[in-house]
């Protein structure tokens, strides 16, 4: 996949690059609680315009539900308010992209990441979406089932369709979580680099996944849960495993995870 | 040991036990006729089993193509529409509270002795339970696949939008669910078609056999049981051949192939 990684600028719909979009993402008073359980109690959190936020912390502290507060799939009786800096609501400029990869099994790698354009009445641009499964290196397989593919490649599929929707807030939810470690490092290389510009919300329980991608990094913990900012390595993602600070900022990330384990 | 080779072994013992049972016992062939005089039996009639096979054939095929229609548009139905489910489900549950060979002489006086009372009576068969697979099918697809319709669609839904999530993502999804319900209506949609011959019909396997009986030709009668026994299993085994083969991504598919 190096040669995926030295490859062209992937292909933006209207020739536009998504860095001069930039939108920020504030969100406040997010409330949720399951039976007598207060998960959030008024909690906010900015995105930056443009950067990768990485969300660390202990499982069941709620990670996953405020990224989905955030794409507008809550649960009943979760409550906040959801702000783009543009004052304009969020929904339909945002992609979301789960641990699991949702590949549809019946259709084609290719069909799979044209569902976005087919649900909402598109022509779809197969031309665009063929140049995406390209940059992710299956350029061979577009027109393979799921099914037959390994779990990276499949992994892979599930983000070119993210990026195929072309959304200036991408929110991912453990997406390299269920594959091995080589697959995982190459696969963060490629997302850092084809996300580029674009606000990202990326949940994650790999430490070094969020000092490798993450502008910030934040850990979330305790009942109502709290949000510690870590003040990340120097260097602009993604960043080598052999950045000179990382080892320093790997064990001040840890030491703020243990402690965050130990409020649960 | 190849599955060919099971089945050959299998229908071998069955019929050599059944010979074995004749010439052990002693019974009159008007009771329990031989293997060998079946088969001399199915020779001789072979020209009208044919034709009656194809007339039994054809009510059970047309009635499995109206019954799979009508209850997979049921089924979209109930599960698109609030209105339609709180109003036809009740219904449709409470209809199955007739036991469906008690609408045969009704279905015969309405329709005649023709193929149209069978295909009918088959086709009512079969209904539910297509409805009620593809319906459940519908009911539990991944609900993470909905997630991701909700998102890539936005806020702004449209019936042609909610249209458009229906048919690509919930409809496909519940196909292989589709798929068992056809597979359950396809074993028993030639009970619905012979129940249809039996209470009145001028051609077809059930009608052979009746009036067989009726002659004390018993022999011709095991020929037509025979044949249609043969015949349900051949429409079976194509049926889930085509099936599997129309949804190769199900993992029960592969492990066929």
């Amino acid at each position: 996949m190096n040669d995926v990684a030295g490859g062209p600028v992937w292909p933006v719909a209207g020739g536009k690059h998504p860095r001069d979009n930039g939108l920020a993402v504030r969100i406040e008073g997010a409330r949720l609680a399951y039976g007598p359980l207060q998960l959030f109690d008024s909690l906010s959190l900015a995105l930056e315009p443009g950067r990768i936020t990485c969300l660390l912390g202990p499982s069941g502290v709620g990670k996953s539900s405020l990224l989905r507060l955030i794409a507008g799939l809550a649960p009943q009786g979760a409550d906040g308010r959801v702000l783009a800096s543009d004052n304009r609501p969020l929904a339909g400029r945002l992609a979301w992209m789960d641990q699991r990869d949702l590949l549809l099994p019946w259709a084609s790698a290719l069909e799979n990441v044209l569902l976005g354009a087919r649900l909402r009445g598109e022509t779809p641009d197969r031309e665009r979406a063929c140049a995406l499964l390209d940059a992710v290196g299956l350029g061979d397989v577009i027109g393979a089932r799921p099914d037959t593919l390994s779990g990276g490649m499949r992994s892979r599929v599930a983000l070119a369709r993210t990026l195929f929707e072309d959304r200036p807030v991408v929110l991912m939810d453990e997406p390299f979580a269920g594959l091995d470690a080589i697959v995982r490092h190459r696969l963060q290389e490629l997302a850092a680099r084809l996300l580029a510009g674009r606000t990202v919300l990326l949940v994650t329980h790999d430490p070094l996944e969020a000092l490798r991608l993450g502008d910030r990094i934040l850990v979330m913990s305790g009942r109502p849960v709290t949000i510690q900012e870590i003040q990340p390595p120097l260097g602009g993602v993604p960043r080598p495993v052999d950045a000179p600070d990382l080892a320093e900022a790997h064990a001040r990330l840890l030491a703020a995870l243990s402690l965050a384990a130990g409020e649960i | 040991m190849g599955a060919a080779v099971r089945v050959l072994v299998i229908l071998g013992g069955l019929i050599a036990a059944w010979s074995m049972l004749v010439s052990l016992t002693g019974v009159p062939p008007y009771i329990l006729p031989g293997p060998y005089a079946v088969l001399l039996a199915w020779q001789a009639h072979a020209g009208t089993l044919i034709a009656n096979t194809a007339v039994t054939l054809g009510e059970v095929c047309l009635g499995l193509i109206a019954g799979v229609v009508g209850g997979a548009l049921a089924a979209m139905l109930v599960t698109a529409s609030a209105v339609a489910r709180r109003w036809l489900l009740p219904l449709l549950v409470a209809s199955q509270a007739i036991p469906v060979f008690a609408l045969a002489p009704l279905l015969v006086l309405w329709l005649g002795y023709g193929m149209a009372s069978k295909i009918a009576m088959a086709a009512l068969i079969i209904f539910f339970p297509v409805t009620a697979s593809f319906h459940d099918g519908l009911r539990q697809v991944e609900p993470g696949w909905l997630d991701l319709v909700r998102v890539m669609q936005g806020q702004k839904l449209t019936m042609a939008s909610r249209l458009r999530g229906f048919l690509l993502v919930r409809v496909p999804a519940a196909l292989p669910s589709l798929a068992s319900g056809i597979r359950v209506g396809v074993a028993i949609a030639p009970i619905g078609a012979v129940i249809g011959e039996w209470v009145g019909a001028g051609a077809g396997l059930g009608h052979l056999m009746l009036h067989a009986n009726g002659r004390l030709q018993i022999d011709l009668m095991f020929a037509a049981l025979l044949t249609l026994a043969a015949m349900a299993v051949a429409l079976y085994l194509g049926v889930d051949w085509l099936l599997a083969r129309a949804m190769p991504w199900r993992p029960q598919a592969a492990a066929n192939a």
